[in-house]
């Protein structure tokens, strides 16, 4: 039952055009201070955030903000155990519509983590559907630490090294976290 | 006896308004005054002046509506010529809102369009609030749902949860994407509005980072890696900007060059603006199309002169002709539409006592609750770094941390233990404080 009693406004806009100036003061003026949706959404995500130890988040801009934040992962096995790394989420007002934008704000030497930061996560791009959260972005980076793969890969010179090699893989990593060269590339210490 | 006066401007719209019919609503009332009414007291806000607002400008301002306003906030380009057919070459470079009304309002005598050369979020609640009927002619999701949220935020609820009609400001919604279009009515509280359905929406395509960083198929791979991966190698922390012309020309040739490097034809300027840009090339008829099925919608709306569609009406011209009109239903839990639960409070209730009144609260059950009100964060239960910021408002009253007002919206978040099951669940509540001024009416049984 959609229709409207539209017949009804026209009256009703007489009665308006009187009450305006009385109307003005409840709504009138202010700036529109509502939050979106997606905010909302976010919000929710976050309340529910169920990390490992193993990772942190920061909200640099404050409580009230928090579409803009900072996870730290810290491995605790695998290749890259005892290294710190630091991804900075942006999650726009389209949220969960949209994926969060993240990128790897540490240099590392990982076949699916450019050198610019660029992280090749595919439910951050391809396969992200809104169902998806904040969390399961989070675990998904983990992942990555874990279980580097060459199949998808960002640094295809890591990758090569990592199928090819993973002995000199595992020491290119250790090398690259304790601050040193791999190749032509300096990374700064991130233990 | 011969009729050699000419046909009166207004016959068609007379055969709308001036009898009766078998689609009108119940308390239609046809006769010259509803046209003169229509005229004098109608007011419609048009948000956009591009492909779609153009129309909705000229049809709106054909139909008897005299009172307009436009909004936009983007000057004339000439690839906007070829439909936005109020522009022309030499307005390229002008605010595309003040040309637009100035030609509508050269061609058709007695209709006053008030141009808004701005965002549509820089214009405040009271703005909106002054329109009766609202016509969108926008290009993206963001800017419908702000248009939404705000159209949503005047609705209110009675005590029984059944809106109040008075309080609802019906929008129009228009889109077209090439050949296709959807032209759909929202009537808060009646109607699903955008957020209700935005489920409809299927996800955009995106490309895996990895196929543009090593193994693209096709153009739009080669462009895309211009554009996220190589740009940043190159310009490191300077912001692409789609607008800027020479930002364009550098990706569209470092496109090429992907594509030469890989085989791949297809790299043409206007597809780099295209995949860069989502844009899809835009045909004049389709937006006449919609344009007019929304201008036949606002004026049902305002005159009662028929049956509204009801109430998502798709349009498809790709080969032949279609067009569908489905009736969606509204969530009731929509966050922005709904009408939340309604919740009475003390003024001395505080934020900890409320989030504990929310378990026991037998239309939400809702354990751990974290609350957020107009942007601030009253209380998160987690991570613990917020449940530490937070923590000292728990003591606070909550009349206090809504500012004293006597009555708003909140949310809240947690888990919901309904029938053994347990979920998490974000509500939309309607808080009322007791025995504060303009409080008198409600009906104080329910609630707490």
């Amino acid at each position: 039952m959609a229709f409207h009693q539209a017949g009804a406004m026209i009256r009703l806009f007489k009665v308006k055009e009187k009450q305006k100036e009385l109307a003005e003061n409840a709504n009138g003026g202010s700036p529109i201070k509502k939050q979106t949706a997606g905010e909302l959404r976010l919000h929710k995500d976050i309340s529910e955030l169920n990390l490992p130890k193993s990772c942190s988040i920061s909200f640099p801009n404050g409580k009230d903000d928090l579409m803009n934040f900072e996870v730290s992962i810290r491995p605790d096995e695998g290749y890259y155990v005892g290294g710190t790394f630091l991804f900075s989420f942006q999650v726009s007002p389209t949220y969960p519509h949209e994926a969060p934008k993240v990128k790897c704000k540490t240099k590392v030497y990982h076949p699916n983590i450019d050198l610019e930061g660029n992280v090749c996560l595919n439910i951050l791009r391809e396969d992200w559907k809104p169902v998806l959260n904040i969390n399961t972005v989070i675990y998904g980076l983990y992942h990555l630490f874990t279980e580097p793969n060459y199949e998808d890969p960002l640094n295809h010179d890591a990758a090569a090294v990592l199928r090819d090699n993973p002995k000199m893989f595992e020491s290119n990593v250790r090398r690259a976290m304790y601050g040193g060269h791999v190749g032509q590339t300096y990374f700064p210490r991130c233990m | 006896m011969a009729d050699t006066a000419p046909p009166s401007k207004s016959r068609d719209l007379d055969k709308l308004l001036l009898r009766p019919g078998n689609l009108v609503g119940p308390t239609f009332d046809p006769g010259v005054q509803l046209r003169d009414d229509l005229q004098e007291y109608a007011r419609v806000l048009v948000v956009g002046a591009g492909g779609l607002g153009c129309e909705l400008l000229k049809d709106l301002a054909l139909s008897g509506f005299k009172n307009l306003e436009v909004i936009d906030m983007d000057r004339i380009e000439v690839t906007n010529l070829n439909r936005q057919f109020l522009f022309r070459l030499e307005d390229v470079g002008k605010p595309k809102a003040e040309v637009a009304a100035k030609r509508v309002m050269e061609r058709i005598s007695g209709v006053n369009i008030v141009p808004h050369f701005c965002r549509i979020e820089d214009k405040d609640i009271g703005f909106y609030n002054d329109f009766n009927i609202i016509a969108l002619g926008l290009d993206s999701i963001e800017a419908r749902s702000y248009i939404n949220a705000v159209a949503c935020s005047f609705l209110e609820y009675d005590a029984d949860d059944n809106p109040r009609e008075e309080t609802m400001k019906p929008m129009v919604d228009g889109g077209t994407e090439g050949f296709k279009g959807h032209a759909r009515v929202i009537v808060p509280g009646v109607t699903p509005c955008f957020e209700c359905t935005i489920w409809l929406f299927p996800p955009q395509v995106k490309f895996p980072l990895c196929t543009l960083a090593e193994t693209p198929r096709n153009a739009a791979h080669c462009i895309e890696y211009a554009h996220l991966i190589k740009w940043d190698e190159v310009h490191s922390g300077k912001a692409f900007d789609p607008d800027n012309p020479d930002h364009m020309k550098w990706v569209y040739d470092e496109a090429v060059k992907r594509a030469e490097l890989f085989g791949i034809p297809g790299v043409t300027y206007s597809l780099t603006q295209g995949v860069v840009k989502n844009i899809i090339p835009a045909i004049a008829s389709t937006n006449a199309i919609i344009s007019a099925a929304c201008t036949l919608e606002t004026l049902k709306i305002a005159s009662g002169c028929s049956k509204t569609l009801s109430n998502y009406l798709t349009y498809n011209g790709v080969e032949g002709l279609h067009t569908k009109v489905t009736e969606f239903v509204k969530d009731k839990d929509c966050l922005v539409c709904g009408p939340g639960v309604l919740i009475l409070l003390d003024t001395a209730v505080t934020l900890k006592k409320f989030i504990d009144m929310l378990e026991e609260h037998p239309k939400l059950l809702m354990t751990k609750a974290s609350i957020t009100y107009h942007g601030k964060n009253l209380y998160m239960q987690a991570p613990p770094v917020l449940e530490e910021m937070t923590r000292s408002n728990l003591e606070l009253p909550l009349y206090d941390l809504m500012d004293k007002i006597p009555k708003d919206i909140l949310h809240a978040t947690g888990t919901i233990d309904k029938d053994n099951r347990k979920s998490s669940g974000l509500r939309k509540l309607r808080v009322v404080f007791k025995g504060v001024d303009g409080v008198v009416d409600m009906d104080m049984a329910g609630g707490a």
